[in-house]
């Protein structure tokens, strides 16, 4: 038997600094993103379904004016924009459920990867498909004819995609919840209700009374106020920042928490 | 540089699930170059104890200190890695995109094509995970673990669930990477795997060390078979006369010999006395432990 030599003797010795920012690397989200992009059902949910909804529930209000003038059809645009960006963001940040489920978050932990750097990935994938979900909900509703000031696609689209950074909170703080393989299939109904709720699918207004209140509560009512002020030019209530500011907070430190327990060593 | 402190040295340490010990104070040094086999039963305490060597749990008590410092430090310098049973894959990248995604995670690494190269997969290097077998999964683990050129290996029974030609081929994989002074310290169950690549077996058995020395001596513990009969009455002293007989046990009308010639005992029982139901079994591991374990209580 050949007895092993103590000292790597002939070998250069591995440079063994510790990586940048805890191992945050464009590369990794390179791959990340075009992951997500090769997820057909992720695909068919952020960046089809929302625009076929427009070409059904949209185009027919093609003649109608919402009070001020300005076109039905990018009331509807702009809501299916903040649901297609609230579901593209949710995904992402749910797929943290698979990725413990099948053990991938403990395989990192024997790499340098430090888990803020992680969920930096995870937050930036989530709002680089949410903002992708906007981009094509608008595309969609511009080549079908909807026409408004350059204003309004600019800071309707912002709002619909900044507030579903609030949704990526809530898709890491299910994902940090519980590990599931398919989370989305679970999740997936309850944004709809939320969307309902929040009047993404149909005005708040036509709800009955009762739903009405309950959904100024709800955490899609906010952002679907704010992303159509630009529209409708109706003033952003205080409620509406109220809703949008609490669940974002609700969310965010709820997902945090459960980070942190996961990560903690046992 | 490479340091001159131990590789490993754990000191003291215990580990506790609810009512259960899974490891019971258990200390064990490994210098650099050495190729340590971890080897027990299911449930001896081999997991826990390279969770906690990894830093992935903390010990209830003892110490920990890997090449010198903290499990943390040597896993985010790259100076440890490991190959568990529990670490997941992602099914839907490919085999490169993995190794690729891993290595963006380093300061510094060996080249994907290598590590892909040396793990013995270079040819599946574009399928997807998910369509990749188990075999093909422990050896892409590896190849992660190749990336950063660790000074430290260690393997948590990385063949479980393989079959033969996968095990084969996954310690050719381990073999071929055996150089210059790595340090390798594997968890396994099988004998056969632990005499082929260790040059040191630590045997362990509820989360104790019972045993730790070079394979050949291990071996000899484990080597010999056991012969069996059904004897009202029989001549202890007589049977532990014969040649190769290292214990001799009478439980009821059954009589146990320990030997490492059995044939001479099979031939003695049948020949010289009214023996009857003769049974020879070689001695497994668990026999070796319990070789062991009257041992050291013996002595």
């Amino acid at each position: 038997m050949t007895p092993s030599t103590p000292t790597r003797a002939g070998v250069t010795e591995p440079d063994r600094r510790l990586p940048a920012l805890g191992g945050f690397a464009p590369g990794a989200l390179g791959i990340e993103l075009r992951r997500v992009l090769r997820n057909r059902r992720t695909l068919a949910f952020t960046l089809i379904m929302p625009g076929v909804f427009f070409l059904i529930f949209g185009l027919p209000q093609g003649g109608q004016s919402l009070d001020n003038g300005r076109p039905v059809a990018a009331y509807v645009m702009i809501s299916l924009a903040v649901y297609a960006a609230m579901v593209a963001t949710t995904s992402v940040g749910g797929a943290v459920a698979t990725e413990r489920a099948l053990g991938w978050s403990r395989q990192l932990r024997l790499t340098p990867l430090r888990p803020a750097a992680y969920v930096a990935t995870k937050l930036i994938t989530a709002m680089s498909l949410g903002l992708l979900a906007v981009v094509i909900e608008f595309l969609v509703g511009a080549v079908a004819g909807v026409r408004v000031p350059a204003y309004v696609w600019l800071l309707s689209g912002l709002a619909a995609w900044l507030g579903s950074l609030v949704f990526a909170a809530f898709g890491l703080f299910i994902g940090y919840l519980a590990p599931a393989e398919n989370v989305m299939q679970i999740i997936g109904p309850v944004l709809a209700v939320l969307a309902m709720f929040g009047g993404l699918f149909v005005p708040v207004e036509v709800l009955p009374d009762v739903l009405q209140q309950v959904a100024k509560f709800t955490p899609v009512y906010g952002m679907g106020v704010l992303a159509r002020a630009p529209l409708t030019g109706d003033g952003v209530s205080m409620a509406a920042v109220a809703n949008l500011v609490v669940w974002a907070l609700l969310f965010g430190v709820g997902a945090a928490r459960l980070f942190r327990r996961d990560t903690a060593r046992v | 540089m490479t340091s001159t402190h131990p590789a490993v040295e754990l000191d003291g340490l215990t580990k506790s699930f609810g009512a259960v010990t899974a490891v019971d104070g258990l200390s064990l040094r490994v210098q650099p170059g050495e190729v340590v086999a971890f080897l027990g039963p299911n449930g001896a305490g081999k997991t826990t104890t390279i969770d906690m060597l990894l830093g992935l749990s903390r010990p209830d008590t003892g110490t920990v200190r890997v090449l010198g410092g903290t499990p943390d430090d040597a896993v985010a310098r790259g100076r440890v890695a490991a190959v568990l049973q529990t670490g997941g894959l992602l099914k839907d990248l490919t085999v490169g995109e993995t190794v690729r995604m891993t290595s963006h995670f380093y300061r510094h690494t060996r080249p994907a094509a290598e590590v892909l190269e040396r793990a013995g997969i270079t040819d599946i290097a574009d399928r997807v995970v998910g369509r990749c077998s188990g075999g093909q999964q422990q050896r892409l683990r590896f190849a992660l673990a190749l990336l950063p050129d660790p000074d430290l290996m260690v393997l948590d029974e990385p063949t479980t669930g393989m079959d033969v030609e996968g095990r084969r081929d996954f310690w050719q994989a381990l073999r071929r990477d055996a150089r210059r002074g790595r340090t390798v310290i594997f968890a396994t169950h099988y004998l056969d795997e632990a005499d082929a690549y260790a040059d040191r077996i630590v045997l362990v058995r509820q989360g104790r060390i019972v045993a730790d020395g070079t394979t050949a001596e291990i071996k000899n513990l484990a080597a010999g078979r056991t012969v069996r009969a059904t004897l009202p009455g029989a001549d202890q002293a007589a049977l532990a006369a014969l040649p190769g007989v290292d214990a001799v046990e009478v439980r009821g009308d059954s009589v146990l010999v320990r030997t490492g010639d059995s044939d001479a005992v099979a031939r003695h029982l049948l020949t010289r006395t009214a023996a009857r139901d003769v049974e020879i079994t070689s001695r497994n591991l668990e026999d070796a432990f319990l070789a062991l374990t009257s041992a050291q209580t013996g002595a």
